[in-house]
């Protein structure tokens, strides 16, 4: 940093909060004083300010002008963070997105007046069961993690139905950290699975846990290694065997879609987070959806609402009694992340079906490209190849004084997005990097030669450069740890 | 004058008078970094041997705390619970997280000594 008079580097504007920029009486409007009138309110009316900033309409542009260019996304940078799925956003869901027609509708609008939204919802919906091979899903969950609780509340629902109580779920030492706080979320009690040598579920010790207490078995697959569970009918048909049910945390789905139907690994339950695998937008971008598709025995416990189509045209099942099934009921309120729907479809049909496995496959493609360059001068995990992300841990910085942490702040000072850091925990230091099928060879060439030199300098002895990065960013390294301890939550004005 | 045992899951418990302190290793708080927040068990609790009975959560992780051995919860650390990084600083003494009543003092014998302990570690690295 050069030392400025202003606190600017050059065109980088260092821009205080908007409540900081408050210039009482400033307006982006002329109004007039409001009048005196007698209230009715018994000496309750507000005194004083409500807090609100004034502003002049260029301050307020600026503003926001301002922080959107502080902003690092995948419209920016390469942005390899594994498990994440950030990939691009195509612009035709977006047009598609702001059609009037689409976006200026009201969930409680006569749903004769809303057949081509309702109808949306349901080619969406089919599409997914087609690609998944699975009779029937809910469409409501909101993001993955909801999708999770969905699943787990209809397997909670399917044991009560059987008359039974089954209060244990199994998951695998690498799944997201939503798996076990899910399970937890619905009443389970969670008994991890180790994973073996070749990153991948301890059968043995699988089968040793099932029981009749055991109600579901919770797998990523691809997991969070970005390994495929070659293993995986072996080990639905011992869940099944036991009585309990699968789900598959579908967070990867995205490097099977048009490959393997995820009928056919004996599945009964997975999410699937149409912001990663169908390309909307997510991370701060947009909200997530994750629908959920359920096998023929968990069916009659979906959630409503669902969207059925008869003579009538299309139209909302909004009641239990409206169903003939034994929905667990609602999950959210009106009928599901309705913009993301249409981007996803977007997506579907605009890729088709060649395009989608092609997608699967050059995401699988790009991410064994970064595996067989980097394995040299970094340690990957598991022998190869992988699917769709590429797990290195920190043995290529054995004694070099640099962590996993410092490596990902260089790589900011270089251009790119750092990878996910620190997960999944089964490895030492893990450094999880997904490209997705968007990138081209020319990035993914610029990120692994920038990836080398770093760990050559690392090796070097350069330890010193990685603690002090990143030197190039508008703020340098964040105290994490005193962030986490003691948060500022909230502005505050300052004392008087 | 107490004993101290050590667990593979990186726990220690200082044993005197048929109470055991129990605490994270220095190994442990290494490992996991700046610790940010720790989840103290209730007094009175009962806990199996093995069983989670206290979370601690860095900047990279959280992580289940396993008691080493059976027992009943007399006290909690409070001042480590206020302040996480007590723990970092002081993982073996002051950052203790709690004393229990053991149930079967003959459980310790399955744990390992400070040599075997660090033996453990060594070779893990």
């Amino acid at each position: 940093m050069i030392p400025t008079l202003s606190g600017n580097q050059g065109l980088q504007i260092e821009e205080p909060l908007i409540f900081e920029q408050d210039s009482p009486g400033a307006s982006g409007v002329d109004l007039p004083d409001a009048p005196a009138i007698d209230d009715r309110l018994g000496g309750l009316a507000r005194q004083g300010r409500i807090g609100l900033p004034g502003l002049a309409e260029p301050t307020v542009v600026r503003h926001y002008t301002r922080l959107s260019q502080k902003n690092v996304g995948i419209d920016s940078v390469f942005y390899p963070l594994g498990s994440c799925t950030m990939k691009h956003n195509p612009r035709l869901n977006e047009k598609l997105a702001r059609l009037p027609g689409l976006a200026d509708i009201h969930p409680f609008q006569p749903q004769g007046t809303v057949q081509g939204a309702l109808e949306l919802i349901d080619t969406c919906a089919h599409w997914l069961k087609t690609l998944t091979g699975m009779p029937a899903i809910a469409m409501s969950p909101a993001a993955g993690a909801h999708g999770e609780f969905c699943g787990l509340m209809t397997i909670r629902a399917a044991i009560g139905a059987r008359g039974e109580t089954r209060p244990r779920i199994l998951v695998p030492e690498s799944a997201h950290g939503t798996n076990p706080a899910s399970a937890a979320a619905c009443g389970f009690s969670v008994d991890p699975i180790p994973a073996t040598a070749r990153g991948r579920v301890d059968v043995a010790a699988l089968k040793a846990k099932l029981g009749p207490d055991v109600a579901a078995l919770m797998l990523t697959n691809p997991n969070t290694c970005g390994l495929f569970e070659d293993e995986i009918l072996e080990i639905a048909a011992a869940v099944h065997d036991a009585g309990g049910y699968f789900y598959c945390d579908g967070a990867n789905y995205n490097a099977i879609v048009g490959r393997v139907r995820v009928a056919d690994l004996g599945v009964d339950v997975m999410h699937i987070n149409l912001h990663k695998t169908f390309s909307t937008p997510h991370g701060g971008g947009g909200p997530g959806a994750g629908p959920t598709v359920l096998s023929q025995a968990l069916a009659p416990f979906a959630p409503l609402p669902a969207v059925v189509h008869d003579a009538q045209g299309f139209r909302l099942i909004e009641h239990a009694a409206q169903s003939g099934a034994m929905p667990v009921g609602r999950i959210k309120g009106y009928h599901g992340q309705f913009g993301v729907f249409v981007r996803a479809l977007a997506y579907m049909m605009s890729m088709g079906a060649d395009g989608l496995r092609q997608a699967s496959s050059d995401a699988v493609l790009n991410a064994n490209y970064l595996l067989a360059e980097l394995s040299s001068d970094l340690s990957a995990s598991f022998e190869g190849p992988c699917m769709h992300e590429a797990l290195f841990d920190d043995r290529f910085l054995k004694d070099s004084g640099v962590s996993t942490l410092d490596f990902a702040k260089a790589l900011i000072d270089e251009g790119f997005h750092p990878m996910t850091m620190y997960f999944p925990l089964v490895v030492h230091g893990a450094l999880l990097m997904e490209p997705t099928e968007t990138e081209s060879k020319d990035t993914l060439d610029r990120f692994i030669a920038t990836v080398r030199g770093l760990a050559r300098r690392a090796r070097d002895g350069a330890a010193e450069s990685f603690k002090a990065a990143p030197v190039l960013t508008p703020r340098r390294r964040l105290d994490e740890t005193t962030a986490a301890r003691t948060p500022v939550l909230r502005w505050k004005p300052p004392a008087a | 004058m107490s004993s101290i045992y050590f667990t593979k899951d990186h726990e220690w418990i200082a044993v005197a008078n048929g109470e055991g302190v129990v605490g994270i290793t220095d190994h442990a708080q290494h490992a996991l970094g700046d610790l940010v927040f720790v989840e103290l068990p209730e007094l009175g609790r009962r806990v199996a041997q093995g069983g989670e009975i206290a979370v601690v959560e860095s900047v990279k992780a959280a992580s289940d705390v396993y008691s080493p051995v059976s027992g009943e919860v007399v006290a909690v650390n409070q001042a480590a619970a206020d302040q996480p990084g007590l723990i970092n600083e002081q993982p073996e003494s002051d950052g203790w997280l709690y004393r229990l009543r053991l149930a079967n003092a003959a459980e310790l014998e399955g744990l390992m000594d400070r040599a075997a302990y660090d033996a453990f570690v060594q070779g893990l690295e």
